[in-house]
């Protein structure tokens, strides 16, 4: 940037200079200059059944400079160490893309580009955020709006105030970065937060004024809740000392979101004491609802190869060895079926808001 | 009168069907005529190369130059040949482009020791007479028919007879002679024949007007006369095309091949009919002494070994061994230890002169040659020698850079390098261009394993890429598939020993493109972290606020990228210091020159059309890459052979 404000480089700057003074400090020794990067796999976490969340283990992998098979990967990283240091300096953040397409150009007097397409940038931010331990939004690179917010919740983004009772039954889309220097959180009343899978179900609930009617937030990240959700749930959660229920599909799916939300991803574990909520509940759909709620066989839907497979890992998974969760994903592979919570549609309309939701809240029908 | 000769004979009286239409025995002894050989050849002209117009034409230039080139090695004379082929004159009207022209004149001139007055007819109008049948010398003529079989095949097409000038010393006078052969009786009928003037002191020149075609390519006379360069690099040969074109193929070795001495049979694989003749003609009286006497290796000692195994009297008498005790004395001469057959009878083109020669006419990166120890089939010493030329030489290679200039993209592909490898073939130093599938060399470039050496080669083809395969015999006796010396016969000895001799080639060249691909993907590797290096040293500058020694980081990590490249090593094998790689007798070729046994080219210039008297090779102009080479190579070989013994002490 071209007038970089002459501040003092913050914390995550520093950070990622430091990947210049590794190849520095190994080029005056004449060695090989190395990256150690923690690795990203199920291999490398551990669950802290103490603090109820991933772990990220010990094991690293060295990348280094002058090896064939690495040489341009790790060329590739101090590229994009440097671009993020750019946003830094600039205060500014971007995107994936964005962080591709500034560090792509042609190398000088050959026919070779420094990346040939974003998949090639994308795991190496990852690399970098696992590697410097600073979470992504700390390295100010963003992923698309992708969660919405209703509820008794006021914020404030960039200096604007956001009153999200205030905004209809389409709510506040919740940006990616929410840390407290874009987001603040200036007051929340609710009695809990209500985290809902999919966007169908969280329209029927801001439409039904559910959120009102149980003082509630109704949070959604339209799937696989995005980091901005899942981050701003934490932080209500944490803040206001306010608990947390999931609500998703009865399959597979639905308890592995659960689960990033409540322990964090396997993928990015370091982030879990950041993002993790692992006091969050499951609420449902649960594989004994539709006993519970008379839900005919017929609006279930058979588990494919796929699923039954998914659910067997699931089985094996630390975080869900507690005898409630074995039996939750027992009798859903002994019914051979799965529901979505679309199907509660099948009694009524607003079966959702006006019977299921309250039922289970009364009965405390949840799973840990 | 046939007839009434049939009656009075027939004594019978055997009733048969159709007694009118048969031939009686007596009828048919009537009939028989002696066939001249001249009858029979012009009958069967295919068999001495006269098929088609186009083949006559090189078979004519052949032969005479054949003849031209034997007997300057035999009078110990360097030879210096002229080869003018001209569209022949037509009556009045202006004569056709060469490419369209029916008839030419071939003129081919020696500074050969000339022919006497008197054997002239004789060698030029009587097929089967010759100096070289009746004995078992390397030549490349043999049977005595070829410059004959080409003034008949003159005489059959055009009626024109041939033209003879030849003169024995300086102080002999140069005869004219016009002979044509009268095929009847196989004899020379006689012209014209007279004293002349004639500038060259010594030599034969032969002219012949034949019907025939000009088309350049594959087995054309231009081709021939190439090939004849690169197997004969001690003759300087000058072609005059009949498109006015003058072709010099220079002298580059000053020094005749050995003279091959004259030998005797040996007795390994002599088939029992020639052993019997032998028996049969031997002015020996003994049996030990026709052993001793008529067969090369075979001394009183062993002579007398075989008799014993034999079980036949060292004194009996040659001629009055027939049956089962010729039969015992051909197994016992098979059984015997036998020396093998003296090497100096053949000469072998030498693994140098090869080199030279390849690399002399044939672009490339690679040249190796490998001369074989000599070997026997049938009784008749032989010699293989192969040779490879490989690559398209660094010029070309420079002019076409290997990788297309935009990367490729996904389900791009590059285009397949289809070309095969050329085989040329030579017996007794003369090139062979016609009936390739169907000799022995050919053969067993087809069998020898090319894949191990990292060439490609589908199943039963020859091998791929720009490579020329080079493979000669050497021998008394070359067996050839016919009379028309185009193919080798193929006999498992001499297959084998052609196969040895490839193989080693093979190995040679495999180890050239191993090193040569280690080299370059060293090279590649360490041109790809020079890229990286720049981009890292730029983001590092940048991540450091711009306060970075960035030449003293590049320097450094280039240290290390070389260290881990194979350093010094590369550049060595790119075609820095250093012999041919420790390969014998091969040349290798980097655009900044060769390095190996290279030939200094003298006059390599003047055949571009420059003035040869120009003092050329001070010029920075043409071919730099063939120029530098030439100091270089001078230090290079002897380097090479410092190295060469250096290395063997170390061993
Ligand atoms: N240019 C020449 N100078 C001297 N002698 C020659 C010349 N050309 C031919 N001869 C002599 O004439 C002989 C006959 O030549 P010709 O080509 O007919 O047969 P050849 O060379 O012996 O065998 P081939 O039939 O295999 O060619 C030769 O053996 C050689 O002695
Ligand atoms: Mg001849």
């Amino acid at each position: 940037m071209a007038q970089a404000k002459v501040k003092s480089p913050g914390p995550v700057e520093k950070k990622l200079v430091g990947v210049a003074d590794t190849v520095i400090v190994a080029a005056d020794k004449s060695k090989d200059p190395t990256l150690s990067i923690p690795v990203r796999s199920l291999a490398n976490v551990n669950f802290n059944e103490k603090r109820g969340i991933i772990e990220m283990g010990k094991r690293k992998q060295a990348r280094t400079f002058f090896n064939v098979g690495m040489a341009k990967k790790f060329m590739q990283t101090v590229l994009v160490a440097d671009a993020l240091a750019e946003l830094q300096r600039a205060g500014l953040t971007t995107s994936l893309r964005e962080i591709y397409y500034r560090t792509k150009h042609t190398m000088k007097d050959s026919h070779e580009n420094t990346f040939d397409n974003q998949n090639e940038s994308d795991p190496l931010i990852e690399d970098l955020e696992v590697t410097l331990a600073a979470l992504r939004e700390e390295l100010h690179v963003r992923a698309e709006n992708a969660g919405s917010i209703v509820g008794p919740v006021v914020l404030a983004d960039d200096g604007d105030r956001v009153d999200c009772a205030r905004l209809g039954k389409g709510g506040y889309s919740v940006p990616s970065i929410v840390e407290p220097e874009f987001i603040e959180i200036r007051r929340c009343t609710a009695d809990f937060i209500l985290l809902v899978e999919k966007g169908t179900q969280w329209n029927r609930l801001s439409e039904d004024k559910f959120w009102r009617r149980y003082n509630c937030v109704l949070l959604t990240g339209n799937g696989q809740p995005p980091r901005g959700v899942r981050r701003l749930a934490r932080r209500l959660h944490e803040e206001y000392k306010i608990p947390v229920y999931v609500l998703v599909d009865n399959d597979p799916w639905g308890y592995y979101i659960y689960s990033v939300v409540k322990q964090g991803s396997i993928n990015l574990a370091f982030e879990s004491q950041r993002m993790a909520i692992p006091k969050a509940k499951f609420i449902g759909l649960s594989s004994a609802d539709p006993d519970h709620y008379g839900l005919p066989r017929n609006v279930g839907i058979k588990l494919n190869d796929k699923d039954i497979g998914r659910a067997k890992e699931l089985l094996k998974y630390r975080w869900f060895q507690k005898k409630d969760w074995q039996e939750e994903i027992k009798r859903m592979l002994a019914s051979g079926l799965k529901y979505e919570l679309d199907a509660l549609a099948n009694k009524d309309f607003r079966y959702l808001t006006k019977t299921y939701l309250p039922r289970k809240l009364k009965e405390q029908d949840w799973l840990d | 009168m046939s007839t009434s000769l049939a009656k009075t004979t027939t004594t019978e009286k055997i009733p048969t069907a159709e007694p009118k239409a048969t031939v009686s025995a007596a009828e048919m002894g009537a009939r028989q005529r002696e066939i001249s050989v001249s009858e029979f050849f012009t009958k069967n002209r295919h068999l001495l190369g006269f098929d088609n117009p186009r083949k006559a034409l090189l078979t004519c230039v052949k032969e005479a130059v054949d003849n031209a080139l034997d007997a300057a090695e035999e009078a110990g004379i360097l030879p210096d040949v002229l080869v003018k082929v001209e569209v022949a004159p037509s009556n009045g009207s202006a004569p056709p482009p060469a490419s369209q022209a029916t008839r030419f004149r071939v003129t081919v001139t020696d500074n050969g020791p000339g022919i006497v007055r008197q054997q002239i007819p004789p060698i030029f109008a009587k097929l089967l007479y010759g100096s070289k049948f009746h004995r078992l010398r390397m030549s490349r003529g043999q049977q005595g028919i070829g410059i004959s079989a080409a003034g008949m095949y003159a005489q059959l097409t055009t009626g024109k007879p041939v033209q003879i000038i030849s003169r024995t010393g300086a102080r002999a006078a140069a005869h004219y002679f016009e002979v044509q052969i009268d095929t009847k009786k196989n004899e020379p009928r006689i012209f014209e024949n007279k004293k002349i003037d004639w500038k060259p002191p010594r030599g034969t020149q032969v002219t012949l007007e034949i019907e025939g075609r000009y088309q350049k390519g594959r087995a054309s006379v231009d081709e021939y006369l190439e090939q004849v360069a690169i197997a004969n690099p001690h003759v300087n040969l000058v072609y005059l095309t009949p498109e006015g074109e003058t072709r010099e193929y220079p002298r580059t070795i000053h020094e005749l091949p050995p003279q091959p001495k004259e030998i005797k049979p040996h007795p390994y694989g002599i088939e029992f009919g020639i052993l019997l003749r032998m028996l049969h003609d031997t002015k020996s009286h003994s049996l030990s002494g026709f052993l001793a006497g008529d067969f090369s290796r075979v001394s009183a000692a062993v002579a007398q070994e075989i008799c014993k195994t034999a079980k036949l009297s060292l004194n009996a008498r040659p001629r009055n061994i027939h049956g089962e005790d010729a039969e015992a004395l051909y197994k016992a001469i098979q059984a015997t230890k036998i020396m093998a057959p003296p090497s100096n009878c053949v000469s072998p083109i030498g693994e140098k002169a090869i080199l030279h020669g390849l690399y002399k006419q044939i672009k490339g990166d690679f040249y190796t040659a490998v001369t074989r120890p000599p070997s026997v089939y049938r009784g008749n010493p032989f010699v293989i020698e192969a040779g490879l030329a490989y690559g398209k030489g660094p010029e070309q290679a420079a002019a076409a850079p290997e990788a297309p200039a935009a990367p490729l993209a996904e389900g791009e592909q590059r285009e397949d390098d289809s070309e095969l490898a050329r085989v040329i073939r030579y017996a007794n130093r003369v090139p062979l261009l016609y009936q390739q599938s169907a000799c022995a060399t050919f053969k067993a470039v087809l069998e020898t394993a090319w894949r191990n050496y990292g060439i490609a080669q589908s199943k039963g083809a020859l091998p791929g890429g720009p490579m020329v395969v080079f493979v000669h015999m050497a021998s008394v006796w070359v067996p050839f598939t016919s009379e028309s010396k185009e193919a080798i016969a193929d006999y498992d000895e001499i297959r084998k020993e052609i196969k040895l001799g490839l193989q080693e080639c093979g190995r040679r060249l495999g180890m050239f493109l191993r090193r040569r691909e280690r080299a370059k993907s060293e090279f590649r590797r360490r041109n790809i972290f020079e890229l990286y290096i720049e981009e890292v040293v730029e983001a590092c500058a940048r991540l450091k606020g711009g306060k970075l020694a960035k030449e003293k980081l590049k320097t450094q990590l280039q240290k290390i990228a070389t260290k881990r490249t194979g350093g010094a090593r590369t550049d060595e094998i790119l075609g820095g210091d250093g012999g041919p790689e420790g390969l014998p007798h091969s040349i290798i070729v980097t655009p900044e020159g060769p390095e190996g046994e290279a030939p200094v080219l003298p006059g390599a210039e003047a055949s571009d059309g420059a003035p040869a008297e120009a003092p050329a090779p001070k010029t920075e102009k043409a071919a730099p890459g063939r120029r530098k080479g030439k100091a270089k190579a001078a230090r290079a070989t002897k380097a090479a052979r410092s190295t060469k013994t250096a290395k063997r002490k170390r061993r």
